[in-house]
């Protein structure tokens, strides 16, 4: 086995175009269970911690935030939770501390598992994703379009992911999740939303709920139809809403909960959500 | 491979390291250093908790290689020769501990949240220790003990402000 350590960013995409299947390593918190438990032993190890500019982030002159693949969600929370609060909540649901302190979104964006909580905000604030190879140069893929199936991203083998764009909140956004306690469990599901007042639309995400993290379409293009932005909420809107985000799931039977329990649990955070959200419009108009 | 790093104040250097093996192998098994302990082996438990530059990690989860040039704390570093940190004799005060394997993660966990938050609340408390689990006792004691802890540590600080 090797472990590679390029120190910089062009010295990574050599290395993992030079040997494909190499597995970056940044937190480790996926990568280390793995190799602890044996179930996938990597013939190389591809540290990027050497690379500081992963840390990083910047605001860009058209004020997209670009978010360094390699924050650990504790500094997104805590430099980015005013700008970004739908996925700074998602960020304060994954895990642990120690979690925390050490995963990336980069590392659930490589995983792309189902459950993995960023990818529901990422959905719903429409958060672009940064990736290159030294060969073809930068893509920019959309959050909607990166997920092809359970635990498969688009990215092509020798492509590395790094960075996120997206834009500030323009309106409020949250993100909700159930699980059988408040730390250090996997999604049954979640479920993710976020509002453009001035746009006059909104953004959805679903998270456990289907083969991989996907937008509620239909809930989104009904909301942008009916929604009276300066009045209050119709019930009946809400509950359709609910409905219509239920029906965009494909949720299997496993350990964690039933589909019949997903499709119901997700129904009842869509509405939660909208309510959360439009409760803050009518305050001031920002995020909680 | 060859893995230098600081631990516990210490440059150390590690042969023949193998590259999928994790911080916490070569602390315990190289190092001498037992006190962080294995346990779960997936970030679940909390019990192999040590500062990496400063920040408390599961020393399972992160890859020996990727300390190299860094600096490691481990429970066997928070004491000051034979006197113990606050936090560490707080536990022994409280009873914070029964079989005693889960209590250098928890130690090291509770040092770094007093570290930043000189008094927390409980709710700060149950969340910071959220990633740290106890099997044989509750978790009262080892609250009482983070108590206790801060505000000694805090009576510690207004002391030496004077």
């Amino acid at each position: 086995m090797d472990f590679l350590r390029p120190q910089t960013w062009a010295d990574a995409l050599t290395a993992k175009a030079d040997d494909v299947d190499a597995v970056p390593i940044q937190g480790g918190t996926d990568v280390m269970v793995e190799m602890n438990f044996d179930v996938h032993r990597p013939g190389a190890l591809l540290d990027l911690n050497p690379i500081g500019e992963l840390t990083t982030w910047e605001q860009l002159p058209d004020d997209t935030l670009r978010v360094g693949a390699g924050m650990p969600y504790v500094r997104i929370i805590e430099e980015l939770g005013d700008r970004l609060p739908g996925i700074a909540q998602a960020s304060r649901t994954v895990g642990s501390p120690q979690i925390r302190n050490r995963g990336t979104v980069g590392g659930n964006l490589g995983g792309a598992s189902p459950a993995g909580d960023l990818h529901a905000p990422l959905l719903a604030a429409g958060a672009v994703i940064e990736v290159e190879s030294a060969a073809r140069g930068t893509r920019m893929i959309p959050a909607a379009d990166f997920y092809v199936g359970v635990k498969r991203n688009c990215c092509e083998r020798d492509e590395l992911i790094r960075a996120f764009h997206v834009k500030p909140a323009a309106g409020p956004q949250y993100f909700s999740k159930i699980g059988t306690r408040n730390a250090m469990v996997i999604a049954v599901c979640s479920f993710s939303i976020a509002l453009y007042p001035g746009e006059k639309r909104i953004g959805t995400g679903l998270g456990s709920a289907a083969p991989t993290p996907r937008r509620a379409y239909a809930a989104e293009e009904f909301l942008a139809g009916v929604l009276d932005w300066s009045g209050p909420l119709d019930d009946r809107v809400v509950a359709r809403f609910g409905e219509l985000v239920a029906d965009a799931a494909s949720p299997i039977d496993d350990v964690r909960g039933t589909a019949d329990y997903r499709r119901h649990a997700l129904a009842v955070m869509a509405k939660r959500t909208l309510g959360w959200a439009w409760k803050d419009l009518g305050n001031n108009g920002k995020a909680a | 491979m060859r893995v230098t790093c600081t631990v516990n104040g210490k440059e150390l250097e590690a042969d023949d390291v193998w590259e999928g093996e994790s911080l916490l192998y070569l602390l315990r098994e190289r190092m001498g250093l037992p006190g962080s302990k294995n346990a779960c082996e997936q970030g679940e438990c909390g019990s192999c908790t040590v500062y990496l530059d400063d920040v408390p990690a599961c020393a399972c989860l992160v890859a020996a290689g990727q300390v190299e040039g860094r600096s490691v704390r481990t429970v066997e570093g928070l004491a000051d020769g034979d006197t113990l940190d606050p936090m560490q004799e707080a536990f022994v005060e409280c009873g914070a501990v029964q079989c005693g394997f889960c209590t250098p993660g928890l130690v090291v966990q509770a040092h770094d949240l007093v570290e930043r938050v000189p008094n927390p609340s409980d709710a700060e408390i149950r969340e910071s220790l959220a990633g740290n689990l106890c099997r044989c006792t509750g978790y009262e004691k080892i609250l009482d003990a983070v108590r206790l802890a801060a505000i000694r540590k805090a009576d510690t600080r207004k002391a030496q402000a004077r």
